[in-house]
């Protein structure tokens, strides 16, 4: 019954000489949340388009719910859901009228279904209200009830809270964890690193290959090998030269009203300290950080 | 004597759009050497705010001053001190990079001896001289933002106005851009800066460095701004560096790991001394009382095992920004 | 199935009447079209500014102006007196042409072989030649045949050619209104604009907004989501049909002699070809724009060689041949012939067959690319 939802083996696409993806191998248990995470262009929405059997893969295979997702491309889409970044409403229908359009492509007549869709979401008591006059956060939840107007096991959400605000973002993952509580498998592609810690595991796409796939704390361990130290100092520019120079520092960037630097293990905070009032900057506060997925990033993709 | 360093000078600013209150009494102070991050969500009033700032909006009420002239009665003295990037800056994708800057430039009023040694540097600066006969339909997302950013800054602004300038862009694209700005408002940008005097004397020029602001809905991009303004319903809600935000829940922001999850999150959520939960993937985020933290660490483990559960990890971590933006949010609607 | 073709419809329908502006746009044009093209771009004569030179000053001569001034095609402007006076009056605009009564007139007239000469402005070569026919109808009932110079040129008023017959050209429509050519013309050009435009731009719509995006994903099928979207552009364009029939037959007094059903059928197959054209359309097209002007550029060349505005035969040979490869060229031969001829299908059955194989291939065509497109 431990089935896997998604097995993708050698996995790859290419367009003429560009190879969009290029072996990539991953496994995706049922009940995960999965966030694929790359700039675009990255191959990840190919990827996506792979496993719902909307483009043919060059070479490897890849079986989602137990079928191809080629050969057997119906019987993925009948059991998948889909919630693209458009968010893919008709502004001229309304909440209710938009559901009942989707549900009736999944051949869904019930009017009883599309309630409790809509009860799912929390969108009830808007159902007149015509899509164009929707705020983004609810554009999002009206695009996600249509992914899951059909009840799928498996649910693709592509670059989902992009333009919604942190607190309906907020609110839309309570959704998506509620989801997953239930068995529904939830594969996230994003380019924003904030985004990919929500999930439970993490994979990393670049050029078309896939770099990684972990949880987020695995990752943050094995790929920044170092500590990471936010640095206050006076002034910036000179801490920032000055701590290049310093012997074990990996990385230094400045964001904002400070400096965050890799080093590498062992490093004390004294270190850095010292390195920095040596070269004449003041110092007010040099306190451990936590690694980033963007550090992980940075590291993976530099 | 007015603060001649104080770039970005606007009092209760406020405009409405038929019954919706876009911008509700808005105040910001930049100075030269300031990157100003205006963080909120859709709709929140960043863009409102920022058209107001560079003058392409009337305000109902409040002003404006950009480098000490009023944007509203001083606009010609106010828009040579200013560059604009909107959201979705338009470049001509038929025209090349070079043809590109040319146009903005003297649409902008440059003479053709004047535009073109200083769009050889712009592009220099931000790293596009290599393209320069490219078409800008043929460039990157990261490269056409540049490309934004270098037509922004052709006149040598000494204001510049971002909003949402890295949306969609690669975070190893969004560094470089990000190093761009900060070397942009910490560096005199290029020198020779020809700038009418300004009202408020000499100072302006010998400090000769550059102001940003930018509009984000993102909070890994307000964390890298030298300040921050939380932007809700019109309102700035809250506004420092992003340390100082941050600051507003030390001590109250626990990680916890372990399994199985449900369970850690039904317990987390039963205690008195949780506000919010948030899940993580293979951790929560739990947000604590002020000061209950300690108790919470000491009794939320041994729940865990009671119920049969385990804890693997329970920690404080620093608050990040959207903890912060969040919890004022919630506080906000009270 | 039923229910997927049904959802789209019923949705397709709340878009096209919650878009009032489009809605406004299909019902309003084809009235624009029909009062622009029923009145303003007529080729009917009426009041012919016509000079006179009567050198018979016979009661018979008289007779004839007469049967002239009673026609109302024409307006008696003007007593000529010379060569002079005529080239005068035609080159100053005052006149359209000049009407030459020889001093025998009415002695040839005992004699049967009476004959008149026309001088026209030929300037104007379709006024021209409509006011030639005019004339020659005039004439025949006083067994008077007119010939005509219609150069440019002046002073060869003796030039004596043949009468032209123009019997043929008015058998089925004695007082050469041209509301009766181009009100079926109306008909084609809307069943063809209308509904390729519509077709194009609605499916590039769903492209431009992420919802085909959304649709691909589900079970449905390419023809279903093709058929359900495209159905309600053909019931529009039939209901824009019924509206440029009922106005063109109440308001223009166009007569509808053929059969109604085949009329019906014979649109139905060159709405074959026009949503095919629309869908082609839409698998090049990324943007509404994009898709509007690309089916204009079909659109155009169709309707200049069609025959709508212009005689095919008139038109050089190359671009005669051009023609038939244009669907809408058969269906306005068959649509005239239906409604003003009221004939019966055997007389236009090469016309259907050709409608028939443009509309299966277009279409088919359309569809196969379609299909390659979403994938």
């Amino acid at each position: 019954m431990n089935e896997p939802v998604i097995v993708v083996k050698d996995l790859t696409r290419r367009f003429g000489e560009f190879v969009a993806v290029d072996h990539i191998n991953f496994t995706i248990q049922a009940g995960e949340v999965v966030g694929y995470l790359g700039p675009n262009g990255s191959g990840k929405t190919t990827t996506i388009r792979m496993l719902l059997g909307l483009l043919q893969p060059s070479d490897g295979r890849a079986t989602v719910l137990g079928y191809d997702a080629f050969t057997q491309s119906e019987e993925v889409r009948a059991r998948a859901g889909y919630m693209s970044q458009k968010f893919a409403l008709y502004d001229e229908l309304t909440v209710w009228e938009n559901l009942v359009f989707y549900g009736g492509v999944y051949g869904i007549s019930e009017t009883g279904r599309i309630r409790a869709t809509l009860e799912q979401v929390g969108l009830r008591g808007h159902e007149s209200e015509q899509a164009r006059s929707l705020s983004a956060g609810w554009r999002q939840r009206l695009a996600l009830a249509i992914a899951l107007v059909h009840r799928p096991k498996l649910l693709f959400l592509d670059e989902p809270t992009s333009g919604v605000d942190p607190t309906a973002r907020r609110a839309f993952w309570d959704l998506i964890y509620e989801l997953a509580e239930n068995g529904v498998t939830i594969m996230v592609t994003t380019h924003y690193m904030d985004e990919a810690e929500y999930c439970e595991r993490v994979g990393i796409m670049r050029d078309g290959r896939l770099l990684a796939m972990d949880t987020p704390s695995n990752l943050k361990s094995r790929v920044i090998s170092g500590d990471v130290w936010e640095v206050f100092a006076e002034p910036l520019q000179a801490a920032l030269s000055a701590l290049h120079d310093v012997r074990g520092v990996l990385r230094v960037g400045l964001t904002g009203d400070h400096i965050r630097t890799i080093t590498e293990g062992g490093i004390q905070a004294r270190t850095v300290r010292d390195a920095l009032e040596a070269a004449g900057v003041g110092v007010r506060e040099v306190v451990p950080g936590e690694p980033t997925l963007e550090d992980v990033f940075l590291s993976l993709a530099r | 004597m007015p603060d001649s360093n104080l770039l970005i000078d606007a009092t209760d600013l406020a405009r409405r759009f038929g019954p919706t209150q876009a911008v509700a009494g808005v105040s910001i102070h930049v100075r030269a050497g300031e990157i100003y991050g205006l963080v909120g969500s859709d709709g929140a009033g960043k863009t409102t705010t920022i058209r107001l700032l560079c003058g392409a909006l009337q305000p109902d009420a409040g002003t404006v001053t950009i480098c000490g002239w009023d944007v509203q009665k001083q606009t010609e003295e106010a828009r040579s001190q200013l560059g604009y990037l909107s959201q979705r800056f338009s470049l001509y994708e038929d025209l090349t990079v070079l043809e590109n800057i040319r146009f903005f430039a003297e649409v902008r009023g440059m003479r053709s001896g004047e535009w073109l040694p200083r769009c050889m540097a712009i592009l220099e600066f931000v790293g596009l001289a290599s393209f320069k006969d490219r078409r800008a339909g043929q460039l990157s997302g990261g490269m056409k933002q540049k490309l934004g950013l270098a037509s922004a800054l052709v006149t040598r602004p000494r204001v510049l106005l971002l909003d949402e300038p890295t949306t969609g862009v690669d975070p190893v694209t969004r560094q470089d851009f990000w190093q761009l700005l900060i070397s942009l408002v910490s560096t005199p940008l290029l020198p020779e800066a020809a700038q009418p005097a300004s009202p408020g004397g000499r100072a302006a020029e010998a400090a000769g460095s550059v102001a940003v602001l930018l509009s984000t809905p993102y909070m890994d991009e307000a964390a890298r701004c030298g300040r921050v303004g939380f932007m809700r319903r019109g309102r700035i809600i809250a506004e420092g560096t992003p340390s100082e935000l941050r600051g507003m829940l030390k001590d109250r922001i626990l990680e916890l790991s372990g399994a199985p999850i449900k369970l850690l999150r039904r317990l987390a959520q039963a205690d008195q001394a949780v506000e919010d939960v948030r899940a993580f993937g293979d951790r929560l985020h739990l947000r604590i009382r002020e000061g209950a933290a300690p108790g919470v660490m000491e009794r939320l483990p041994s729940e865990i095992r009671g119920g049969g559960g385990r804890s693997d990890r329970l920690r404080s971590i620093p608050p990040q920004l959207e903890d912060v933006f969040i919890y004022l949010s919630e506080q906000s609607y009270e | 199935m039923i229910l997927r073709l049904g959802s789209i419809i019923r949705k397709e329908f709340i878009q096209i009447l919650r878009d009032r502006r489009t809605l406004a746009i299909i019902l309003v044009i084809p009235i624009m079209q029909l009062i622009l093209l029923g009145y303003a771009a007529t080729t009917d004569i009426k009041n012919v500014p016509l000079g006179v030179w009567d050198q018979s000053r016979s009661p018979q001569s008289r007779a004839l102006l007469d049967a002239f001034r009673s026609a109302n095609y024409f307006t008696i402007a003007y007593d000529v007196r010379s060569l002079d006076d005529v080239r005068d009056l035609i080159e100053g605009g005052r006149v359209r042409g000049v009407l030459i009564i020889p001093p025998d007139y009415a002695l040839h007239l005992a004699q049967d072989d009476a004959q008149v000469s026309l001088i026209l402005d030929g300037s104007d070569a379709t006024a021209g030649s409509t006011a030639l026919s005019a004339a020659q109808l005039i004439g025949q009932a006083y067994a008077t045949s007119v010939s005509a110079d219609q150069g440019a040129l002046l002073g060869r008023s003796a030039a004596l050619k043949p009468p032209v017959d123009v019997r043929t050209q008015v058998w089925y429509n004695p007082d050469l209104v041209s509301a009766y050519f181009m009100i079926p013309g109306v008909i084609g050009m809307i069943l063809y604009a209308i509904a390729s435009i519509l077709t194009a731009t609605t499916i590039v719509r769903e492209r431009e907004r992420g919802t085909i995006e959304q649709l691909i994903v589900t079970p449905i099928r390419s023809w279903e989501l093709v058929v359900g979207k495209i159905l309600p552009y053909v019931i529009v364009s039939f209901l824009d049909t019924f509206e440029v029939l009922i106005i063109g037959h109440w308001w223009f007094g166009i007569p509808i002699r053929g059969d109604l059903g085949l009329i019906l059928i014979t649109s139905g197959l060159l709405l074959l070809s026009s949503l095919g054209i629309g869908l082609l359309a839409s698998t090049i097209a990324n943007t509404q724009q994009e898709a509007y002007l690309t089916v204009w550029l079909t659109l155009l060349p169709s309707i200049f060689l069609s025959g709508f505005f212009f005689p095919l035969e008139a038109m050089p040979p190359v671009l005669q041949a051009v023609a038939y490869a244009i669907p809408l060229r058969y269906y306005l031969i068959i649509i005239r012939a239906l409604l003003i001829k009221g004939v019966g299908l055997a007389a236009i059955q090469n016309e259907v067959s050709a409608l028939t194989i443009f509309g299966v291939v277009i279409m088919g065509l359309a569809a196969v690319r379609f299909r390659k497109r979403l994938d």
